[in-house]
């Protein structure tokens, strides 16, 4: 407790319409530490940051930078006294240099004009500092999502921060890279830096964290000091929850029956050779391997998202044409994509709009639409799901990340889909709503539909399949039974058995 | 619990529905008082009609443009293929003859297929062609204008049948209004009860999500852009109907007055979001400006700064209350 007090918190409040966001929560962070702050999805931590950084603005409570207490208005405010953050989603501009965007609106600048020169080298001084390697040159959209997560991390330790605020930055790194950002939170953190982590991993805390504070429901719950590295993981997960977790992998009771799905020999130009594979009614068959392997990219290819140049899909023995989503959906194929913003739900409409939207059909009453029928479908499905919404009238785009990911298993339940392909299902979802969704999966598996899951955390992979394929470079490196899998034998397939 | 939470969040809906829908309409009603107690005459019957009589064709072009905004797309073509629909009428009662009762039927219907034509081809460029719908509208405003000129040989053509003047408002004054409110009826029904309403909605919402729904995007979308020419068609028939001459150099500047209804009623320029209603307000708003303006005496050059002033104040209330 020698070091100095950067932020204290005090007695935050802050209200959405009809949600009590933050009620009476206190936080504060010291000189050279790193604060993980932890909760499920919907607990408030994003929410406090954001008020921190000037995004939103708190109802009551005091702030106080320094030792003074200080009105943080606006986002300039906040980085002009020292604050700075890294979202969770990235905020780059795809078409300007990995040196533009680190430095931008504070280019340096010579006679009026932008010292290009003295850009690019500031900017490759500072990745080198990284141990990253990209160049400062590339654009954005030629980088894989983890190294613009690298050049966000840039971004934001190339401003003179005092505080840095870290909104899951490993939710996307490869074990490599997250190693080489603790390196990097660890320099900082010596120079005297005051880092804010959220994270869901949490084994992770365990090497980053110094203290952690943990939320629940927008409420403050306990701040808990890591003496000597020691962490009482299963405290902490009761603390978030508020129950005790018994298992994180819910136990199975599933039968495998008859092959529904099968594909053959899919090959799309440059990014996959001829991968096979099938999965059978009530069977969950993982799909591991590294970033950029081509998992998701061959489940576009099998469901028509994406043009593949060969390749067979059979359904129950008979083969099908599947030329566009369309034709997949008509096939009961359900996509569950890993962007679930982007891609699976429009974040304008209400909860039971995009229940019904793969579906409208089942609505349809004389060609028209039966809204009527629409709201009770809705309903029914938010209860089974156990969605936690204020109403069906609800956008989605007020739910907490678990419960956008459970409107859009909703959609697909609705339209009565036997294959479901989840893309990363997990990803930026708390440890509560986690478990939830694997019983959802067991759920389904126990009904008789056939699951394919990609999945980057191998933890989930072994807790979840009953068969595992394993990709890499575009290819099906290899197959496991779930008795003979284990993290060795998947990475050693993953790499390309080298 | 769960039917006093539905409760609740009903109540905090219609709250805010209050707030952000009825803001415009505010607006409308402050204007017609205001209007009134300087020029009582405002708030006649007669003038009331000639409000709505004005409005009209603004207001039946606005239809198809709103739903097509919905989708996150625009169409600048109206004005071009109102004119191109209008001077074929013309020159197929010059063919067929004026008095000959079958010309007006031909008209009609000639003028309904030339305006779901061109919008269909709009939405065969953006969809196979793969342009954007500010581009593709583009060319087709300049081609639908060529073309007018062209078979006119760039004069006005008159008459026209009697059937189609008396559509345009001559004779029975309501015509216009009565077909423009059943355009309404239908375009509000349409995105509220049907599939394609719907899915207009979801391209403009997400365009990818909607794709991974298995929504047939482009289909949807020509859909939508046959609507919007449709729409001119309709508005075509009206304007040679009150004027009884076709002009080729119609319709110049329709689809800014049309946007304007638009955006006033409270559609996103960026797609997924927009209402009928607020379409028919938006439309409502700049009739009854310029319609209080002239009764006020202000010069016609001055009612564009006003008009121009309202479109901004309206979609800026809008971003305001968005950011709150």
């Amino acid at each position: 407790m020698a070091n100095q007090t950067l932020v204290k918190m005090k007695n935050i409040c802050m209200e959405f319409p009809g949600v009590k966001a933050l009620d009476n929560v206190d936080f504060d962070l010291h000189e050279g530490e790193v604060h993980v702050l932890l909760g499920e999805n919907g607990a408030g931590k994003s929410t406090l940051m954001k008020i921190l950084c000037g995004v939103f603005k708190k109802k009551s409570g005091t702030i106080e930078y320094k030792g003074e207490v200080v009105d943080i208005k606006d986002v300039h405010k906040a980085q002009e006294i020292g604050i700075s953050i890294i979202y969770q989603e990235l905020n780059l501009i795809p078409y300007l240099t990995v040196a533009e965007n680190i430095f931008i609106g504070r280019q340096p600048m010579h006679n009026g004009m932008v010292n290009w020169n003295k850009m690019y080298e500031d900017a490759d001084k500072i990745l080198k500092s990284l141990h990253v390697d990209i160049n400062p040159r590339a654009k954005i959209l030629d980088l894989g999502i983890a190294q613009q997560q690298m050049v966000e991390v840039a971004k934001a330790t190339s401003v003179k921060a005092d505080v840095l605020i870290m909104d899951e930055p490993t939710s996307a790194l490869t074990e490599k890279e997250i190693k080489e950002l603790f390196r990097t939170m660890h320099t900082l953190k010596k120079s005297g830096v005051g880092i804010i982590y959220i994270s869901h991993r949490l084994e992770e805390i365990k090497e980053v964290g110094d203290r952690a504070t943990i939320l629940r429901d927008g409420k403050y719950i306990d701040t808990i000091e890591f003496k000597d590295g020691v962490v009482d993981l299963d405290n902490i997960i009761k603390l978030m929850v508020g129950r005790d977790l018994v298992s994180k992998f819910p136990p199975k009771d599933t039968t495998i029956g008859e092959e529904i799905f099968r594909v053959e020999n899919i090959s799309s130009k440059g990014l996959l050779k001829n991968c096979s594979f099938n999965v059978k009614s009530g069977e969950i068959l993982g799909v591991a391997g590294l970033m950029g392997a081509g998992r998701t990219e061959l489940m576009r290819a099998v469901t028509g998202a994406d043009k593949k140049e060969s390749g067979e899909v059979f359904i129950r023995g008979e083969k099908v044409e599947i030329k566009n989503f369309g034709d997949a959906v008509d096939n009961h194929i359900a996509y569950l994509s890993e962007d679930r913003k982007g891609q699976g739900l429009v974040l304008l409409f209400d909860v039971k709009q995009n229940i019904t939207l793969a579906n409208l059909d089942r609505i349809k009453k004389n060609g028209l639409l039966n809204l009527s029928k629409e709201k009770k479908d809705a309903a029914e499905l938010v209860e089974a799901l156990n969605i936690k919404t204020p109403s069906i009238r609800q956008k989605v785009r007020n739910l907490s990340g678990g419960n956008q990911q459970k409107v859009v298993v909703a959609k697909w339940l609705y339209t009565e889909c036997d294959i479901l392909i989840f893309d990363e299902p997990t990803r930026g979802i708390d440890v509560g709503a986690k478990v939830e969704i694997y019983k959802l999966m067991l759920e389904l598996a126990k009904r008789g539909k056939a699951i394919i899951m990609i999945s980057s955390e191998l933890p989930e992979i072994l807790g979840m399949s009953d068969r595992i394929v394993v990709m890499h470079e575009g290819e099906i490196s290899g197959e496991l039974s779930i008795e003979e899998a284990d993290q060795v034998k998947i990475l050693y397939l993953a790499t390309g058995g080298k | 619990m769960l039917a006093k939470r539905e409760k609740v969040a009903r109540v905090k809906k219609e709250r805010e529905f209050k707030i952000s829908e009825y803001f415009v309409v505010f607006g409308l009603i402050v204007m017609c008082i205001l209007i009134s107690i300087f020029r009582p005459v405002f708030f006649t019957p007669r003038n009331i009609i000639n409000v709505l009589l004005q409005i009209s064709i603004n207001g039946v072009i606005a239809i198809g443009l709103t739903m097509v905004i919905i989708t996150g797309g625009i169409d600048l073509s109206v004005g071009s293929v109102i004119a191109l629909a209008g001077v074929t009428m013309g020159l197929l009662t010059d063919a067929f003859g004026a008095e000959n009762p079958a010309t007006a039927f031909i008209c009609i219907v000639a003028a309904l297929i030339i305006g779901t034509l061109a919008g269909m081809i709009n939405g065969l460029f953006i969809t196979k062609g793969k342009l954007p719908p500010f581009i593709a509208t583009l060319g087709m405003m300049s081609i639908a204008r060529g073309l007018a000129l062209t078979i006119s040989g760039g004069k006005g053509v008159a008459p026209l049948p009697k059937l189609i003047q008396t559509l345009g408002g001559t004779g029975i004054i309501y015509i216009p209004i009565i077909v423009m409110g059943c355009v309404y009826i239908i375009a509000w029904w349409l995105l509220r009860y049907t599939k394609l309403g719907r899915n207009t909605y979801a391209i403009g919402g997400n365009n990818e999500a909607a794709i991974l729904s298995g929504i047939n995007v482009p289909i949807t979308t020509i859909k939508v852009y046959s609507i919007s020419g449709l729409c001119c068609g309709i508005a075509s028939i009206l304007l040679v109907g009150r004027l009884n001459t076709a002009q080729p150099t119609a319709g110049i500047g329709y689809e800014l007055d049309a946007i304007a209804a638009t955006v006033i009623g409270g559609t996103s320029m960026t797609g997924g979001e927009g209402k009928i209603v607020g379409t028919f307000i938006g439309a409502l708003i700049i009739g009854v400006l310029r319609n209080g303006l002239n009764l006020l005496n202000v010069s016609s050059y001055l009612q564009q700064v006003v008009i121009g002033l309202v479109i901004i104040v309206a979609v800026m209330s809008d971003t305001i209350r968005d950011k709150k």
